[in-house]
């Protein structure tokens, strides 16, 4: 018996009207990101062994959704063949319906390892995809220095990755794919190298430039905490073959806070998330499946 | 607080900044204190005797070709004065002496300085800062010819594997044949001038460098490329952007390296055909027994590679600013730009080039 089982917790899958309200709303809205049946086979010397297999998701407009699940299910891969980075053996990946062919700006990214281009400044990080585009840099550094101070970075402009720590680069990281506009946002465990305190901040300085922007994120994790606190929905992947065990719509109300994690509903989506990844989290049998 | 003791021999361990100044200079003085110890301490080595007399030279037999300021082996001196002393006669004089090679250090001194102002011996040939000068040249059109083509196709090598595929094995192939051996056909091809001699600077370092350029730049992290690619670069946006300022850093420090090998070819480019440079004065002054110019010219080629590659380190440290935090040229850029037109925003000083 674990302390979870004690508690009377509320069913995961039963929502309050705000968040029903919320979750019917999302539904309606047009959807940006869709895979159809998508796999991902490597060849290893053992055999072929399938990544992926039969995955279809859907992100909505301005949603946020979390992708969890164990180590080897294969959530980097599939982040990596929406961003366009790796090429699925079966299936297509479609933003606004239409079928992505390697990587392009309208899917931003944001690694879990820095990836500032250390022979630039800040600003000019911010402004390499609007240069790629060909912006001019007047305009281009304008809104480099607007996203900047979204990120609560301005005065940093001038310095380079190598003064800046870990958190800092990660939120230059994020101005730098905003400052693209893509349709939507792939982050791939963008905290998952912070400790716990900076790793907190950012988690709430992600939401609130979330909710200040136009744009729709689909956010890698293994921490089951970060996914709720964060996400509309959860789409929860198992391994081997790497595959969507359940998509759970979180029934915590937004705007969220970290005090939040002490609720009913919190607990009892983070205790069915237990159940998918862990096999552990007390009884299943609890839980309609 | 009493500093730790210094442990002098712990493994990977930095020692304190108070020592590595005078560990430095020691370097530089055991070499020059045992060099000395030899040449001024007589009973260390010396193993001739420099005769000031012969003794009584009319006394025929053992070694009687002695004569003054004649060098010979310590035995042959005592036998001679075994002999003489046998024969009742005057005895032969002399100092204990290092071989003619073995120039000591204020002579190789003194010929720092006496190498630049003594004439030529015969018509034709070159003053030192002639041949020096001549050197440089080599050395420089050389390796330009050498970046100038070995630059590019490293980088290319190094970014598509087509390209690495294609020319890669040849210059690898290519690149175990000493650069020494083409030097009949660089004359052959070239004649007897410069041509030759560059072209043998040129084959000893462009096929070394392609593959060292090659190297260097697969070493650009993966991860910028990916994160270059979802802010939306193209392929040749890819290598202009990200490829080349990436591996740019790394690039001039293998080329502070690779200018030391030209050097290393630069002797034997100098004495096929027509000899020239230092190889031939140093080649000169060895026939003439010269040995304190020789030394003196070597140790000059030290100290040229020592300053140019120490010169090239200083401006690394400005052309890189993100690695070295270095932003005199930037700030210097900001100014210069300030003199023409009007102040841009104060923000726009980043280094030249990385736009």
């Amino acid at each position: 018996m674990t302390l979870n089982d004690q508690l009377d917790l509320p069913d995961y899958k039963h929502h309050t009207e705000a968040v029903q309200a919320r979750i019917d709303e999302l539904s309606a809205r047009e959807v940006v990101l869709d895979t159809q049946d998508l796999g991902r086979r490597f060849d290893s010397q053992k055999g072929p062994v399938d990544a992926l297999v039969g995955i279809n998701i859907e992100v909505r407009k301005r949603e946020f959704v979390s992708v969890i699940g164990p180590s080897g299910c294969g959530k980097s891969t599939l982040i990596r063949i929406v961003a366009g980075l790796d090429l699925p053996s079966t299936g297509q990946v479609r933003i606004d319906g239409s079928p992505v062919e390697g990587p392009g700006a309208d899917r931003g990214m944001v690694f879990q390892g820095y990836t500032l281009f250390p022979w630039l400044t800040v600003k000019k990080n911010v402004m390499f995809g609007m240069k790629m585009k060909g912006l001019k840099s007047k305009t281009a550094e304008a809104s480099a220095l607007h996203w900047l101070d979204l990120v609560g970075l301005a005065k940093f402009a001038d310095h380079f990755p190598s003064q800046l720590s870990g958190g800092m680069k990660q939120r230059v990281a994020i101005a730098r794919s905003l400052a693209n506009e893509p349709r939507i946002l792939l982050m791939d465990e963008p905290f998952g190298a912070l400790d716990a305190q900076t790793r907190a901040s950012m988690q709430h300085h992600l939401l609130k430039i979330w909710e200040s922007v136009d744009v729709t994120i689909l956010f890698i994790t293994h921490d089951l905490d970060e996914a709720i606190y964060l996400s509309d929905r959860i789409i929860v992947l198992g391994a081997h073959p790497g595959r969507v065990l359940e998509v759970i719509d979180v029934p915590v109300a937004r705007p969220r806070s970290q005090e939040q994690s002490l609720t009913g509903h919190f607990l009892a989506t983070k205790r069915r998330l237990e159940t998918l990844i862990h096999g552990t989290g007390g009884s299943a049998a609890t839980h309609a499946a | 607080m009493t500093p730790r003791k210094t442990r002098w021999f712990g493994v990977r361990e930095p020692l304190p900044a108070r020592h590595r100044v005078w560990l430095t200079a020691l370097a530089f003085i055991l070499p020059l204190a045992l060099w000395c110890a030899i040449s001024y301490i007589p009973f260390l080595w010396h193993p001739l005797v420099l005769v000031h007399d012969p003794g009584d030279t009319s006394v025929k037999g053992s070694h009687d070709y002695l004569s003054q300021g004649q060098l010979v082996e310590r035995e042959v001196f005592e036998q001679r004065n075994e002999f003489l002393r046998a024969a009742g006669a005057k005895l032969a004089t002399g100092a204990r002496a290092n071989p003619i090679y073995l120039s000591a250090p204020h002579e190789v001194a003194q010929a720092f300085y006496t190498a630049f102002t003594t004439p030529p011996e015969r018509r034709g040939d070159y003053w030192l800062h002639e041949s020096l000068w001549h050197s440089c040249q080599i050395i420089f059109w050389g390796f330009f010819y050498a970046a100038l083509f070995g630059l590019p196709l490293g980088v290319l090598c190094g970014t598509f594997s087509l390209c690495s595929r294609l020319f890669e094995p040849f210059v690898d192939f290519v690149r175990y044949m000493p650069a020494p051996v083409f030097g009949a056909l660089a004359v052959a091809v070239f004649g007897l001038a410069d041509e030759p001699k560059i072209t043998i600077i040129f084959i000893g370092t462009f096929f070394q460098m392609v593959l060292v350029v090659a190297n260097t730049t697969r070493q650009v992290d993966p991860a910028l490329l990916h994160a270059a690619q979802t802010l939306g670069a193209n392929n040749r946006q890819l290598l202009r952007h990200v490829v080349i300022p990436g591996a740019v850093p790394h690039l001039y420090r293998d080329m502070r390296i690779l200018i030391g090998w030209a050097w290393t070819y630069l002797v034997v480019a100098e004495l096929i055909g027509e000899k020239s440079g230092i190889s031939a004065f140093i080649y000169q002054q060895q026939r003439y027994r010269h040995f304190d110019n020789v030394y003196a010219s070597i140790i000059m080629i030290g100290f040229i590679g020592l300053f140019c590659d120490q010169m090239l380190a200083w401006v690394g440290r400005y052309l890189f600013p993100w690695e070295s935090g270095n932003t005199g040229l930037a700030q210097l850029a900001a100014r210069v730009r300030s003199w023409f037109g009007p102040p841009r925003a104060a923000l726009e000083d980043a280094p030249e080039g990385s736009t």
